[in-house]
């Protein structure tokens, strides 16, 4: 973990709530894909978590959604300096992705698929990718995945884009060795039933610090207690504990 | 002794700052960042007879100038803390340390601290008698003066080192509680635990904290901090350390002003986890502005 300042570097709108935001700094604690920063914002007490999207030398990219006030205020950033935390969270682990790994990314889970595709890519793993959102209007990032040279499906709910229907969907008809994911907790527990293979997914939840001091994000696996901000977010499938 | 030496309960703190429990883990996480061994010492994370995993998530929400938590004291229980915790403590933090105490009932305190006393790093047992955050114990014992003593007196009977009650605010007259605790023997109060709040999600119209209450905390509750320090630490004769809000060195100087012999800091860390080190290294420019020559000659300087 580094606290440090990155400079704004670039900060537009994907979609009508998704924003993309380059910051420029010193990267050099962000070790894995998967990994997330922790943003102070002027007004706001506690920092906000969001996950790496891509790091090139001292670039650093994040996507988010303006969810609530401290995203919205990032999405009307457009110059100056912010306080970041990075290399936060375990992050996905490359070495049991076999030869062709399956990525499944839904709406904001799709940013942490893509440095790990990149990273698959030059380890030369044949890597698939299936991106779900609710509908066409919220689609981003196929062609930049396309530009990695993955394989990509794009499925939407509505049917307005790609595949009409949920990720899992397309992921029943794949031929794959192991699987990595993020998104929405409902979309996470239908990857879980529905993988035939092993995998890691990353984890959400409401956190304090951010680096495993206050215990604010804790969660029970099959390996224990663990942190979601320090011994996540990503878990792998065989310790995962439903709550519910 | 230096200029911000102080003296709490007959051990000697190279400063007053001192990270609240809760915030600061077993020190570690933040022995990554930076030498621990500046700070004066360190409550750590409040332990139980029994593990704890705490309550469900949420466990935070934000607030305007704070956060509410109801992490709900996990831990992995006294033996745990013995055995793993306190070792690899050892390796990162060579001062005395200050062991933070819950229970659920006058027992569970008294195994508990008896346990902790015996360690040799151990300087301070802090007794938490104000968990806002637990059903059946914490803050039970802290709301009213009788339980508060009972405590108190079966914690000092099975104990050799100095015992420190930490107070809940979530009272109508504090004082009387500092004397009943001082009265059955303790060595020093500390106050204030987090004030009890909540916040609600307009979407879910629900509870934000899965346990629907929690603690707030930050610098918001700084000013009600001030306030019960300065009605306690004229009302007893033993030290007060004094928390809630403290984010800066002025901070530090004003809560000492109020009474406080030593000062924990708790938010502030999640927020800027440098902030400790931060505030000891700014203390002597914010001293010199104020013409202070020594921290110690602050405590009780308002009385």
């Amino acid at each position: 973990m580094k606290q440090s300042y990155f400079k704004i570097v670039e900060n537009t709108a994907l979609t009508d709530n998704v924003y993309k935001m380059v910051l420029q700094g010193d990267t050099s604690a962000i070790t894995a894909p998967g990994q997330f920063v922790n943003i102070r914002l002027d007004g706001l007490y506690l920092r906000r978590p969001i996950s790496v999207c891509d790091v090139q030398g001292d670039l650093l990219t994040l996507i988010y959604k303006t969810v609530g006030k401290g995203t919205k205020q990032m999405s009307q950033m457009t110059s100056g300096k912010l306080d970041v935390l990075t290399g936060l969270g375990n992050g996905y682990d490359l070495t049991d992705s076999g030869e062709k790994p399956v990525l499944l990314g839904g709406g904001v889970g799709v940013p942490p698929m893509y440095l790990l595709a990149k990273q698959l890519i030059s380890q030369g793993k044949q890597v698939q990718v299936v991106l779900g959102f609710n509908t066409a209007a919220e689609v981003f990032y196929e062609e930049a995945f396309k530009a990695l040279g993955a394989e990509v499906t794009v499925t939407t709910v509505d049917g307005s884009y790609g595949v009409k229907g949920f990720v899992t969907d397309v992921l029943e008809g794949l031929e794959y060795t192991y699987f990595y994911t993020c998104g929405p907790e409902p979309m996470l527990k239908a990857v879980y039933k529905a993988s035939r293979t092993s995998g890691q997914m990353s984890f959400e939840k409401r956190m304090g610090c951010g680096f495993g001091a206050c215990m604010g994000c804790s969660c029970k696996t099959i390996t224990g207690y663990k942190r979601i901000c320090k011994e996540g977010p990503v878990l792998k499938k065989e310790e995962i504990l439903w709550e519910d | 002794m230096g200029r911000l030496s102080v003296n709490l309960c007959g051990i000697e703190l190279d400063n007053p700052v001192i990270p609240a429990s809760g915030t600061f883990g077993y020190g570690y996480e933040y022995a990554e960042l930076f030498d621990i061994n500046c700070l004066g010492t360190f409550s750590f994370k409040g332990t139980t007879k029994d593990p704890r995993f705490g309550n469900p998530t949420p466990r935070i929400a934000e607030c305007t100038a704070g956060m509410i938590n109801a992490v709900g004291l996990q831990n992995p229980g006294v033996e745990q803390v013995i055995a793993h915790e306190l070792p690899e403590l050892k390796k990162c933090f060579h001062k005395p340390v200050m062991a933070n105490v819950s229970g659920f009932s006058v027992e569970d305190y008294a195994y508990t601290c008896q346990k902790l006393d015996k360690e040799e790093q151990v300087g301070w047992l802090e007794v938490n008698v104000s968990c806002p955050n637990v059903h059946g114990g914490g803050m039970s014992f802290g709301t009213d003066p009788k339980a508060a003593a009972e405590v108190t007196a079966a914690v000092k009977k099975v104990t050799t080192k100095p015992v420190i009650v930490k107070l809940s605010p979530n009272v109508t007259d504090v004082v009387s509680i500092a004397k009943a605790c001082e009265d059955a023997g303790a060595d020093g109060i500390s106050l204030i635990n987090t004030m009890l709040g909540m916040r609600f999600d307009l979407r879910t119209r629900k509870p934000i904290i899965a346990n629907k209450m929690g603690g707030f905390s930050g610098p918001a509750i700084f000013p009600v901090a001030l306030r019960m320090v300065y009605q306690v630490a004229q009302s007893v004769n033993v030290p007060v350390v004094g928390m809630g809000g403290v984010s800066s060195a002025e901070d530090v100087i004003e809560m000492m002003t109020a009474g406080a012999s030593a000062v924990e800091v708790g938010a502030a860390n999640l927020v800027n986890p440098y902030i400790c080190k931060q505030i000891i290294d700014d203390l002597p420019r914010v001293m010199d502005e104020y013409r202070i020559n020594t921290l110690s000659e602050l405590t009780g300087g308002a009385f």
